[in-house]
Formats: C-alpha cells, sequence, structure tokens
C-alpha cells in the first residue's frame, strides 16, 4: 500500500471524516480557548471542570437524555462555582478547586456504579472515542463551536486586556468581574464539546498542550492563537491517521502528537529550546 | 453594572468637567487644604474636587489598610502619595480607581460615585502585579488603553493609532513598539505604561510606582509628562517611595500611614516633623536632608490572591 493511499482510503469511510471534521472543529476551538486559559494561568480549572462534567454524563445515561446537556449542566455549574468560591472564601482557589473537582468527580463515579448493564457509551467520555461520533453529535458540535468562536470573536479585546492586566483593565470600565464568569462559562462549553474526542481525563491536553506549544514560538497574542490553531488540527489529523493505522485509541494519540510537538518546540524552538541564544551571551 | 462597584450613594457635585477647567493651575492658596486633617471648608472642597473621600475606611478580608480618610483634590493637581511599607498607599489608589469598595465612606471621581466615570480614569498598576512574560509587543499594550472607550466588535480605527503613536513618541518608545514587553528594562517598562495612560487620553492619572526602580533620566522625562498633563487640568495622582522626587517635582504631597498625616504643598509636607510622624521609627533626618530607611523595592498591601510577578529587569539598564 503506497503513502496515497494510507492517507486516501480512511475518507472513504464515514465515520472517520466525520471524526476529522469533529476533531479539527474540537482542536480550533480548545486553541483558541486555550490560548487564554494559558496566559491566564488557569490548566487546574479547565481539568476540574472536565472531571466535573462526569456527573452530569451519568445522570444523562442514566436518564436516557443528551449526554450534551447533562455534561454541560455540571461544567458550567462547576466553573462558575469555582468563580464564586475563589471571589468570596477565605480558602486559597487552588484548594477550592481541589475540593469542587474531586467530590465532583467521585459523584459521577458513585452514581456509575449504582448502574447495572451496559455502560459501553460511558467509557468513551472517559477516555474519548472520537471515531464514534455520530451525525447528530456533529451537528451539535457544529452548533456550540459557532457559539463559542462569535462570543471570543466580539470580546477577544476586552479578554486579552483583562487577562493582562486585570486591574488597569477594570480601572478603565471595563466588565473585568463579569468577563471572568463569561469565560469560565466558555471554558466550560469547550471542555463539554471536547470529552467525546479525548475524554474527561485527556480534555485538559487538548486545551492548554497547542497553546502552551505556540507560546513558546511567538511574542505576539494574535500569531499565539494562531499557531495554536495550526498545532491542534495539525495533532489531530496526525493522531487520528496514526490511530487508525495502528489502530489504537484516537483520543490518547492525538494528546501524545500535542504532547510530543510541546517536547520538540521546547526542545528546538528558536526562543526556548537548546539551540537558542540565551541572555548572557550562552549560546549553544 | 460590575457588582464590585456603584455601592455608594449617588451624589453629583455642582461642577461639571466643562466647569472646573477654569482653575489656574497652583492656584490661589484660598483653596489650599491644611497641611493637617480635612477641608476647612468641606463643602466648596467637595463642590471643585476631581476627586473626593470622605471618611474613608478600607481594607481586604479582615485586615484594615485605610481609616478615616478625608480627601479633595482639585482638578490640575499633581499629588504624589507617600508613606512607609503598609501605609495603604495602593489601597488609596484602588479604591480611588472604583478596584476595592470601601467598608465605610463615600468616593467621588469626577463628581460620580468611584467606578462610574471609569472610562475617564487610566490606572497603572505597580510593575509586580504585571506578568512580564505575556505574549504583547510596546505596541499591543498602548493600544489596549483605547479598547475600553472602543467597546466590543469595533477594531482600533485610525484615530486609535494615531493616539498610540502620539503616546509612544512622547514617551520616547516609538521606536520599540515591536518589542515583547519582557525584553525592556525597568525604565522603559514604565514607560510603555505610562504611553498606555496617556493613548486613553483620561482626565484622571492614578499611578502606583510610576518612577520606582527607574534610572534618573526616565524619572526626569515622565514627570515633565505628568507636569504637562497636570498643566493642562488633569489630575494626577501617584504612589512614590522617592520622596526627593515627590519635592522637587510633585506640587502637592499626601502623607499617609493608614491614614491621612498631611496634605499640602510639598515644601510644607515634606517637613522632618510631618514625615517623623508618618515614617515613625523608619526615617532618619540628617541635616535637614529625609532619608527614609524603609525597602522601597517592596511593595505593600497585595490584594489576597492578586497575582505577583517578580521584577526581573532591575539589573538591566536602561
Amino acid at each position: 500500500m503506497d503513502l496515497g493511499n494510507l492517507l486516501l482510503a480512511p475518507l472513504e469511510l464515514g465515520f472517520f471524516v466525520r471524526a476529522l471534521a469533529a476533531g479539527v472543529l474540537i482542536g480550533t476551538v480548545c486553541a483558541v480557548v486555550g490560548t487564554y486559559v494559558v496566559l491566564k494561568g488557569l490548566a487546574f480549572i479547565g481539568d476540574a471542570v472536565s472531571h466535573a462534567a462526569f456527573p452530569g454524563v451519568v445522570a444523562a445515561f442514566i436518564l436516557q437524555g443528551p449526554y450534551l446537556i447533562g455534561a454541560a449542566i455540571a461544567a458550567v455549574a462547576t466553573a462558575i462555582g469555582i468563580g464564586y468560591v475563589s471571589r468570596r472564601a477565605r480558602i486559597r482557589t487552588d484548594t477550592a478547586i481541589g475540593v469542587l473537582f474531586a467530590g465532583m468527580f467521585a459523584l459521577g463515579i458513585f452514581m456509575f456504579s449504582t448502574i447495572h448493564g451496559y455502560v459501553g457509551d460511558l467509557f468513551s467520555f472517559l477516555f474519548g472515542y472520537l471515531l464514534a461520533i455520530s451525525p447528530g453529535d456533529l451537528a451539535a458540535l457544529v452548533l456550540l463551536s459557532a457559539v463559542v468562536l462569535v462570543i471570543v470573536a466580539v470580546f477577544w479585546k476586552e479578554l486579552l486586556y483583562s487577562t493582562f492586566d486585570p486591574l488597569g483593565a477594570a480601572a478603565s470600565g471595563l466588565p473585568v468581574e463579569r468577563l471572568e464568569y463569561l469565560f469560565l462559562a466558555l471554558i466550560a462549553i469547550t471542555i463539554v464539546i471536547s470529552l467525546q474526542a479525548v475524554g474527561i481525563i485527556l480534555v485538559v491536553a487538548m486545551l492548554v498542550t497547542p497553546a502552551a506549544t505556540a507560546q513558546l514560538l511567538t511574542i505576539r497574542f494574535s500569531s499565539m492563537m494562531g499557531l495554536a490553531i495550526l498545532l491542534a488540527i495539525g495533532a489531530v489529523i496526525g493522531g487520528l491517521y496514526l490511530s487508525f493505522w495502528l489502530d489504537v485509541a484516537s483520543g490518547a494519540t492525538i494528546v501524545l502528537v500535542q504532547t510530543g510537538l510541546f517536547v520538540l518546540t521546547l526542545g528546538l524552538g528558536p526562543r526556548t529550546g537548546l539551540l537558542a541564544r540565551r541572555p548572557g551571551g550562552r549560546a549553544a | 453594572m460590575d457588582p464590585m462597584r456603584g455601592q455608594q450613594d449617588d451624589h453629583p457635585g455642582g461642577h461639571d468637567r466643562a466647569g472646573g477647567h477654569d482653575h489656574p493651575h497652583g492656584r490661589g492658596d484660598g483653596h489650599r487644604l491644611p497641611v493637617v486633617g480635612a477641608g476647612i471648608d468641606a463643602g466648596h472642597a467637595h463642590a471643585h474636587a476631581d476627586i473626593w473621600l470622605s471618611d474613608v475606611t478600607a481594607g481586604y478580608g479582615d485586615r484594615v489598610a485605610l481609616e478615616h480618610v478625608d480627601l479633595a483634590i482639585e482638578p490640575g493637581t499633581l499629588l504624589a502619595v507617600v508613606g512607609p511599607n503598609g501605609a495603604g498607599k495602593s489601597t488609596l489608589l484602588k479604591v480611588m480607581a472604583g478596584l476595592l469598595v470601601p467598608w465605610h465612606g463615600r468616593v467621588e471621581v469626577l463628581r460620580a460615585p468611584a467606578g462610574r466615570e471609569a472610562h475617564r480614569i487610566a490606572y497603572v498598576p505597580q510593575a509586580e502585579l504585571v506578568d512580564w512574560h505575556f505574549p504583547v509587543t510596546v505596541h499591543d499594550v498602548v493600544i489596549m488603553g483605547r479598547y475600553p472607550a472602543l467597546g466590543p466588535l469595533r477594531r482600533p480605527g485610525p484615530a486609535d493609532r494615531r493616539a498610540v503613536d502620539e503616546a509612544l513618541e512622547k514617551v520616547g518608545m516609538a521606536e520599540h513598539r515591536g518589542t515583547q514587553i519582557g525584553a525592556l528594562s525597568g525604565g522603559q517598562r514604565r514607560r510603555v505604561f505610562l504611553a498606555r495612560a496617556l493613548a486613553a487620553e483620561p482626565d484622571v492619572f492614578l499611578l502606583d510606582e510610576p518612577v520606582t526602580g527607574v534610572d534618573t533620566t526616565t524619572q526626569e522625562d515622565l514627570m515633565d509628562i505628568l507636569e504637562a498633563e497636570a498643566k493642562r487640568g488633569k489630575t494626577v495622582v501617584a504612589t512614590t517611595h522617592d520622596l526627593a522626587c515627590a519635592a522637587q517635582r510633585f506640587q502637592q504631597v499626601l502623607a499617609i500611614n493608614r491614614t491621612v498625616i498631611a496634605h499640602g504643598p510639598s515644601s510644607l509636607v515634606l517637613d522632618p516633623a510631618v514625615l517623623a510622624r508618618t515614617y515613625g521609627g523608619h526615617l532618619l533626618v540628617l541635616g535637614g536632608q529625609a532619608v527614609v530607611l524603609d525597602d522601597a523595592h517592596h511593595h505593600d498591601e497585595a490584594a489576597p490572591g492578586e497575582p505577583h510577578f517578580h521584577d526581573d529587569s532591575r539589573s538591566k539598564t536602561p
């Protein structure tokens, strides 16, 4: 089998094309939102919100409702809850996140363990199964992605200013606190639409890794976001093909490709790599 | 509205901004506040003030940072806020900027409750509160000053680019517009943030330590710019650890240590007796020259949860 055939043969399969389309869309949304997540230092919140979506997914499974709604309710509620607790309560934010996310995940596992019978679909939410995405899932994904991307397109300046200098932005009249809650909701929606691709455990990598890799390569916000999108799409396409050829888990393969790109950039990148010129003259 | 804001009573003063501009710079002594304590003619001071605080008490959690502060600052004032670490200098600025709602008392800025006229205010945080590794260039930072007035959806236009160019020209950073902010020296970083404030074309400047950790040339340049803004009728409030700078370059000085110790012309406030009361044991008077025994690089009262980025540029030359 030649290379052209290796690349083209899977495209004749409907499920593979759907997986590619969904993966590219998820990668784009994750990279856009992830750029702000990385700059705000919210990676841990991303991890927490994804785990907190689990009880929502299980509840939807038990009630035979749409998983997307269950996950969205649980994720958005947790994200807003974390925002509120970290502003009002007298405990450190990371402690509040740790308490909330472990508690929510435990609730999910507890509910999960009460189900007797077939639970195969639920495992795909833990570890992701992009190749199983249905046309209906894909339609919902397109809709929610559009919502997230439009909101970021409208508020990108305001989000950027309040991320960079929250005090200066708030003093000059930007509604920084409301932007913060809006952004937490965007993180939650992004995570919900990514769950089926890579699963609860790995979704934080989709959110953080491409943006972190991009930050190593550029000094400008707009190019960081653009590069993050390219890296995410590249990793999704590469990871999907690899998982197809090797017959291994697609979500994990995508994340491994992203991680590989990050390590490669860290090692060889022009600004941070081993070959980069260091300030202080120790050039290699 | 932002829930952090607008919790004071609406209490518009008698004069709008247009009516307040006829005050010449360095106006007569009749309007001057006495050196110690609140204004005698409180109503008059209130009506004419750009910034007005009445019996303000503020803090973080259960820690008091400011107590019973009364203050009136007239348009066109160039005011230095001095005091030891933990005296509440930054807190005072945050209260004026509407970033911190006081526990008690009233704050009016530009004749409206603090935070209401936010688009006419430019606030510059301490250098330690900025993430210098953030992927933005000098130009990117300065144009942020234009964002609040633009609103969502609208992209910066020719007028915004002109304002950015002028601001960068004024602070002498035009040739560094494409530089990432982390690659700048401490003095250049302060210049960029002043440029952002200038680009916003505000009526009130609130600057936290604008000349701390900068070289003398930068200090002189920045003070020349602030002096020119005050002469145009803008109100400039800046915290500083540098008493010599406060004495030489500021028209008025406010000495605080949790509450107002003294407020008035710099020559009257920067007097050894007042400074001794402000700084307590941290002040040494050498032949009429006051020396503050204080760590000027240590900033005071970071609010809980506030990020704190260490400025690694101090050793670099500008």
